[in-house]
């Protein structure tokens, strides 16, 4: 049933759901001890309202199921209207179709920013790339480049917007003026991280921020592997960046396997700790990815992919650029290293700031150079 | 009966003339001093009364008055005891007064009436040559840093009765006994030959002296920031004479300078970062010249830039733009020059480690709080800024890059450059152009212009960012002997900064 009609701005979200991902934010905290207490998150999300309510309020059981009763899905529309966001629920054509394949799948998605780009993302293909909150500048550099090169051949990039190599994929398809859509742990119109503010507001202007919980929600810890299966089932694959051992990463890349997602890798160092993960999932049979076009090619097949190669060319270099560029890309990638090589110093700071002029190269910590492309 | 006796106040770091003027009369036994004496001034009557008798004279038993005029100068420190003894001693008629119309005394006593040297002798003597006195009575230690200036005769004399004795006539004069050379010997300053590997940071280090540009290092710790530091002084131009007289004076005031002669070489000061705003820029209840005035004509290396109190940075702007520093306690300004070259160093975060072979510990909010801390308008005086690595074992085994000798010599070529360019103007290098004097005097080609645009719409660098490079370019130009600035100066000028500037894209 319809609280609202289709005439008003389109928005429409049934009772039901809404009542559904109002109970959920509800309950957050007594999900919160279930899942501390180790009750499988999914099992405790694909409980109907009644058995959860009865399942985890425990004291509270008689307020909740009050509430529920009383429960005024007007307010809660007018809530998210005035927090500007708009309530897709799984009864509305624009919920995206792959999130069905959950067996815990949200109610709805509480959607901040523009609801037809948003629907036009979910459409068409998306890929999900997340790593690790403190990621190294290689990481960066590389979730970076991966999604403006993903963006650019127009397929949504979709992430969580933490810390790190979220953040960075989310940058990197904004670069490239590329479809991207976040997927935050509370409520969408809070930013969360607070110190992402800025990502926030321009992913809301340029892309989509949703959550499967309405807006005010705050942001419980079960809540993080919770939109890791909306982030792994949005993507038709998933790319992690960077990833110890034991990283949440690896949760969203095991949660994309059981939904028959592919899960790809970007390699790192065999020494680095923050390549464990990565390595691992290489080793077990993850698609290798050296950059955007190894992406390409599982979505769109060799041929899309040669062509995105082509586009990022080389010839537009000076040979003298060129053989730099190889050589920061080698390891090479101090100063003193390209001096020690054999260059002359000049030859290499002008150098260096040509390349990072035209985007092959960035400066990283340290006085390090990272290879773009 | 009256005398008047002629001596120096020091105010910040300017002499001014007191006229110490005893009266003896007859009454009750009293001495009193009069006209804003400081605490030490009052003191100076039981010093002055040991003196006196220690030294075989009478002390009066009458009733004794001595001002210090002018009344409106507050006078502070010891340095008026000698002026009150020898004033004492002529009012009571047991020295002669005549000669006291041409002598200036300066100096504090003992109680056994030995004459000890004070702060700022140098400003004294160039106090006494400014206002018409042709001679200065000091006490020999250290009489020959007053004996610096032209134009007077000092006198060095060891105690009360020795002063006495030349103004009776009955010795003459005794010229100071020359100090022992200079202060520091210029083979014992640290070298360049015993870097190793670091060119990138060698190269800033080569570009901040040929330009007097100020200077950011940044680096994990134990990575040579302070050592190449500690190189920049021997590689500027040598002190002019007029440059070593500020110094000297200065360092005199301060009390830090106790060789006698002229300071030889340029200050290098590396103040601790827990230094107070006043600390670093002078002040006190009896202002003194803070670190930014000690490395006038020198260095002042601030060693963990991220640590200094925000005060004590933001105190710092005006010293770096105006050259010099406005001290005001109560109704007075005091004035003291501050033209230093300034070097920071700083770890690139919180750990120390970023970027560096060991791992970082730092989390991308901490990272961005240390950049913050960074931020602001201090670093935007700082033209060139580089990283500073661990050099590798390779690096470690090769052979030094360059000596101080070698790069001293192209840094006082592409100074001389600077100055033949920049006469009629009132800066005296590339470091210290403002935007009017970038524009007329940098005169980057065409292509260079257009690549600097280009670099600029890439928003490699922000507004203020542009005139900084095109300062850069024209000292790397100027090093290499060229009349225009080149793509390649241009692009070399880019490069010299660091992590800061190019973040907050990616925590966007």
């Amino acid at each position: 049933m319809n609280v609202l009609d289709e005439s008003e701005a389109g928005p429409g979200a049934c009772r039901g759901c809404l009542r559904r991902a109002w109970l959920i934010a509800r309950l957050g905290g007594h999900i919160e001890r279930a899942w501390l207490a180790r009750r499988p998150l999914p099992a405790v999300l694909a409980l109907p309202d009644d058995e959860l309510v009865a399942a985890l309020a425990g004291t509270q059981r008689e307020r909740v199921e009050n509430e529920y009763e009383r429960f005024d899905a007007d307010a809660a529309l007018r809530f998210c209207r005035a927090t500007s966001v708009i309530p897709v629920c799984s009864c509305d054509g624009r919920y995206p179709q792959r999130l069905r394949e959950l067996p815990d799948a949200p109610a709805v998605l509480h959607v901040y920013g523009d609801v037809a780009r948003f629907e036009r993302m979910v459409a068409g293909e998306c890929v999900a790339v997340v790593g690790a909150r403190r990621a190294t500048p290689y990481g960066l550099a590389q979730a970076r480049r991966l999604a403006r090169g993903i963006a650019t051949a127009g397929i949504s990039v979709v992430s969580g917007m933490a810390l790190g190599v979220d953040s960075a994929a989310h940058a990197g398809a904004l670069d490239a003026g590329g479809p991207t859509l976040a997927v935050l742990a509370g409520g969408p119109e809070r930013p969360y991280p607070p110190s992402k503010r800025q990502l926030h507001a321009d992913l809301a202007a340029r892309g989509a921020v949703v959550s499967e919980l309405p807006p005010g929600a705050r942001a419980h810890r079960w809540g993080f592997p919770a939109r890791n299966r909306v982030i792994a089932a949005l993507g038709r694959l998933t790319v992690v960046v960077e990833a110890g051992e034991r990283s949440g990463s690896l949760i969203t890349a095991a949660l994309a396997l059981d939904l028959g997602r592919e899960v790809a890798a970007v390699p790192g160092l065999v020494t680095s700790p923050l390549a464990a993960g990565t390595n691992a999932l290489i080793a077990d049979g993850a698609r290798l990815v050296r950059g955007p076009e190894d992406v390409l090619e599982a979505l769109l097949g060799a041929e899309a992919a040669e062509a995105a190669r082509r586009e990022s060319g080389h010839e537009d270099l000076p040979a003298d650029l060129w053989e730099l560029l190889q050589r920061v890309g080698a390891g090479q990638d101090t100063v003193g290293a390209l001096v020690a090589g054999g260059s002359g110093l000049d030859a290499v700071l002008a150098g260096l700031s040509q390349l990072e002029l035209r985007g092959r190269i960035r400066r990283t910590a340290g006085g390090r150079y990272a290879r773009l492309s | 009966m009256l005398s008047r006796v002629a001596t120096f106040a020091i105010d910040g770091i300017d002499p001014w003339p007191v006229w110490v003027e005893v009266d003896i009369r007859p009454g009750l036994p009293a001495f009193h001093v009069v006209g804003m004496a400081g605490k030490a001034v009052r003191e100076a009557r039981e010093r002055v009364r040991a003196a006196i008798l220690n030294s075989g004279f009478e002390f009066p038993a009458r009733r004794i008055t001595a001002n210090l005029a002018p009344a409106s100068l507050p006078k502070l420190g010891p340095g008026f005891d000698a002026a009150l003894a020898i004033g004492l001693l002529a009012a009571s008629g047991q020295c002669r007064a005549e000669a006291l119309e041409r002598w200036a005394i300066f100096g504090e006593l003992s109680l056994g009436g030995e004459l000890r040297p004070c702060r700022g002798l140098l400003a004294a003597a160039e106090g006494a040559r400014r206002h018409g006195l042709t001679g200065l009575i000091v006490a020999s230690e250290r009489a020959g840093e007053a004996a610096l200036v032209d134009d007077i005769t000092v006198a060095a004399v060891d105690s009360l009765r020795g002063a006495a004795r030349l103004l009776d006539g009955e010795d003459p004069p005794r010229p100071p006994v020359p100090d022992a050379g200079p202060e520091v010997a210029a083979e014992t300053l640290p070298d360049l030959a015993d870097v190793r590997g670091h060119a990138f940071p060698l190269r800033a280090l080569e570009v901040a002296a040929a330009g007097g540009h100020n200077l950011l290092m940044e680096g994990p710790p134990g990575s040579g920031k302070t050592m190449l530091a500690r190189r920049l002084p021997a590689l500027l131009p040598p002190l002019s004479r007029d440059e070593a007289f500020e110094v000297t004076r200065i360092h005199s005031v301060a009390g830090i300078h106790r060789r006698g002669g002229l300071v030889a070489s340029r200050p290098f000061r590396a103040p601790h970062h827990t230094i107070s705003a006043s600390g670093l820029v002078g002040g006190g209840q009896v202002p003194m010249p803070g670190e930014a005035s000690l490395a006038h004509n020198g260095v002042l290396f601030l060693d963990e830039l991220s640590e200094f109190s925000r005060p004590s940075l933001e105190a710092l702007r005006q010293p770096i733009e105006d050259g010099r520093v406005a001290v005001v306690r109560g109704q007075r300004a005091l004035l003291f020059p501050t033209r230093f070259t300034l070097v920071a160093a700083t770890n690139p975060c919180p750990c120390g480690f970023a970027g560096s072979d060991r791992h970082c510990s730092c989390g991308e909010s901490e990272l961005a709080r240390h950049r913050r801390r960074l931020s602001g308008p201090l670093l935007d005086r700082l033209d060139v800024r580089t990283t500073v690595s661990r050099p590798s074992a390779a690096e470690l085994r090769a052979p030094a890059r360059t000596s101080t000798a070698e790069m001293r010599e192209r840094v006082l070529a592409a100074r001389e450059r600077q100055q033949h360019r920049l006469a009629g103007t009132d800066a005296r290098c590339n470091g210290q152009l403002d935007a009017r004097l970038v524009r007329s005097h940098v005169l980057p080609t065409d292509e260079a212009r257009r690549a600097l645009g280009d670099a600029y719409d890439a928003k490699s660098f922000s507004a203020r960012g542009h005139d900084r490079v095109l300062r850069v370019a024209r000292t790397i130009a100027d090093l290499d002997d060229r009349d225009r600035v080149e793509v390649a100066d241009v692009m070399a000028a880019i490069s010299f900064r660091t992590q800061d500037e190019l973040e907050g894209e990616i925590a966007a």
